[in-house]
């Protein structure tokens, strides 16, 4: 870091980590931490404050498999749950998931680019695959990398409040040193910023912090369709699961097996449009994921029986693409 | 000093004795005669009595989460090395769930400044023991007298490498503000402790009395002993209360240290 300019700190623990960061981001600074398991668990209690507090940063979570310390240096997609509701209260988080070093160069960068606009902790939710390989990257020139910045206040102080929603509902942030005397607090807070401990606020403050997010999924959602057209069997997948699933449909297709692809490259907001729509038109979803089944729960909500949902767990090690290809088969008819 | 408070948000949640109102006072007057731009002044606390404190300052301020206000500091300072950044927060928030984190900014030498608020229970929430309650008082939660050995808060921060390390109590107003002047102005790592009557609870559960006893038993009980090793400093419930200016030394801080590598940053310039 010192060789751009920047500032690297290797803190105590992960719960210093996201609030050093947190720290950093409220002084001005795009500001990030790396993690995997038991240090993303010591995070959330934070990544809440960021969440809460509105501060942009960008927290990194390399999977491996849990509880505990589980399996270190050795792949999993077991926190996607704990990304989605790992910190206590009511929220929506935004999270996206790299299915090669490439992504993850590039998804760490609209990561940062999403938390300036929505002000909120990005998570990127990688695995110890993606996070191992050794794969071509190609670094665009700086001059050619696009970069959002969170919004200045253009109001005189006196005139300024730290948490008065715009259009978008994202309020404009001031840093400190900016001179506008913040005013900001873990607390359920007014517009002012100032602690409000009653049930109106607390709904009209977690309304807008969930809404914000909810009203601009369009924006927020990327995903990737292959053969999605025609398709009687979609196997919908994130992360390196995706790179198995993508060489499993080929070889469906060269079978004549009608498959297709719904890649989830932002997982969260839940893409439900579109699993709601692909499960009117297909005979299967199928899912494979390096876990028990989580985000499989959220493809059945959102099929409601419509279609036949089908995970398939693994654990520790990616699917080889005949696994899934073996799934296809046996729903084809 | 009224520009330098929040008045709408007057009054405050401090019980009637609390020796919150007093401290926060000396730290104000401190940080108005310390000449400091107060645009580049930041407060930053963790939760609890004394956490309220930011959100009553009229300054860039910052209520983070239980125990966690140094890291928060911590970054906001490197992040800004401009900002003068300050932790105002109690006993159980900085050296029990926040314990770690005082160790190690204070080992890194973080400049930032610890102003913890010792009342020897945790306030807010009822009056429970903590880390630094002294043995066999009485707290909702030790009944029957507290058997746990508690922190000698100037002890521990001497040890951990604080540069500067004084202790007062809230009748010492003219000489905590003194001190708290000198922390603000000294570059590195800085911890006051400040001894604190909470009549509500602590004071209540162990026959201290009014806050105003409380601040009579300060009076008569304090001893000033300078520079003298702050492990004979050690806390008692009804003891001498030993206060003074315990450590005051230079050395470099974290972001002195960082490599300069400002030739290497020309060179990464030149070459993308």
């Amino acid at each position: 870091m010192p060789e751009v300019g920047g500032i690297f700190i290797q803190m105590e623990d992960e719960i210093a980590s996201m609030n050093a960061i947190l720290g950093a981001s409220s002084a001005g600074v795009k500001s990030m931490t790396a993690t995997s398991g038991p240090g993303f668990s010591l995070m959330m209690e934070n990544f809440g404050l960021g969440i809460m507090m509105e501060i942009p940063t960008v927290l990194v979570n390399i999977q491996r498999g849990g509880p505990s310390t589980g399996l270190p240096t050795i792949t999993g997609q077991q926190d996607m749950m704990q990304a989605r509701w790992g910190s206590h209260g009511d929220y929506e988080v935004i999270a996206l998931s790299p299915s090669s070093p490439q992504e993850m160069f590039d998804f760490t960068i609209r990561a940062f680019n999403l938390s300036e606009k929505y002000r909120l902790p990005v998570l990127v939710m990688a695995d110890e695959i993606v996070g191992h390989m050794t794969e071509k990257v190609i670094i665009p020139d700086k001059k050619d990398i696009h970069l959002v910045s969170r919004k200045k206040p253009a109001v005189p102080q006196e005139k300024y409040l730290m948490y008065q929603p715009e259009e978008d509902l994202v309020p404009v942030m001031a840093n400190a040193g900016d001179g506008y005397k913040v005013i900001t607090t873990g607390l359920t807070h007014d517009e002012k910023g100032y602690p409000a401990m009653n049930a109106e606020a607390h709904g009209k403050l977690i309304k807008r912090l969930c809404d914000k997010i909810l009203n601009n999924k369009s924006d927020i959602i990327e995903y990737e369709e292959r053969y999605t057209e025609d398709a009687d069997i979609v196997v919908l997948t994130y992360g390196i699961p995706a790179r198995s699933a993508v060489r499993a449909i080929k070889d469906a297709r060269q079978e004549g097996i009608r498959a297709g692809l719904l890649r989830l490259i932002t997982v969260w907001p839940f893409y439900e449009e579109k699993v709601a729509e692909l499960a009117g038109k297909t005979r299967a979803l199928i899912v494979p994921e390096i876990n028990n089944g989580q985000m499989v729960r959220e493809v059945e909500r959102c099929a409601r029986g419509r279609t036949k949902v089908i995970p398939i767990p693994k654990f520790g090690e990616m699917h080889h693409p005949e696994e899934i290809l073996k799934v296809i088969k046996e729903v084809n008819p | 000093m009224d520009d330098l408070i929040r008045k709408d948000r007057m009054p405050h949640i401090w019980c009637s004795g609390c020796g919150l109102g007093t401290n926060f006072t000396c730290y104000l007057e401190a940080l108005r005669k310390s000449g400091l731009p107060l645009d580049k002044c930041v407060i930053v606390s963790g939760i609890g009595c004394a956490g309220r404190a930011p959100g009553y300052t009229n300054i860039d301020s910052y209520h983070t989460t239980h125990g966690r206000a140094i890291p928060f500091a911590t970054g906001l300072k490197l992040a800004n090395p401009e900002l003068s950044v300050t932790v105002f927060s109690g006993d159980g928030d900085l050296f029990a769930i926040g314990g770690n984190h005082f160790i190690h900014a204070a080992r890194r030498n973080i400049d930032i400044n610890i102003i913890c608020i010792n009342n020897f229970n945790y306030g807010m929430t009822g009056g429970q023991f903590g880390s630094t309650t002294p043995l066999d008082s009485k707290t909702t939660t030790s009944p029957y007298g507290n058997y746990e050995h508690p922190f000698n808060l100037v002890y521990v921060a001497a040890a951990v490498g604080a540069v500067y390390v004084a202790r007062w109590t809230t009748v010492h107003v003219r000489r905590l503000a003194n001190s708290i002047q000198e922390a603000l102005l000294k570059k590195g790592f800085t911890f006051i402790e400040i001894i604190s009557p909470c009549p509500t609870n602590f004071g209540r559960r162990n026959k201290l009395g009014e806050g105003l006893d409380e601040m009579k038993y300060y009076r008569e009980h304090s001893v000033i002993k300078h520079f003298i090793d702050p492990k004979e400093a050690d806390l008692t419930l009804n003891g001498e209360i030993i206060v003074g200016k315990f450590v005051d030394i230079d050395k470099p801080t974290f972001l002195d240290n960082q490599p300069d590598l400002s030739q290497k940053q020309d060179n990464k310039v030149t070459k993308t």
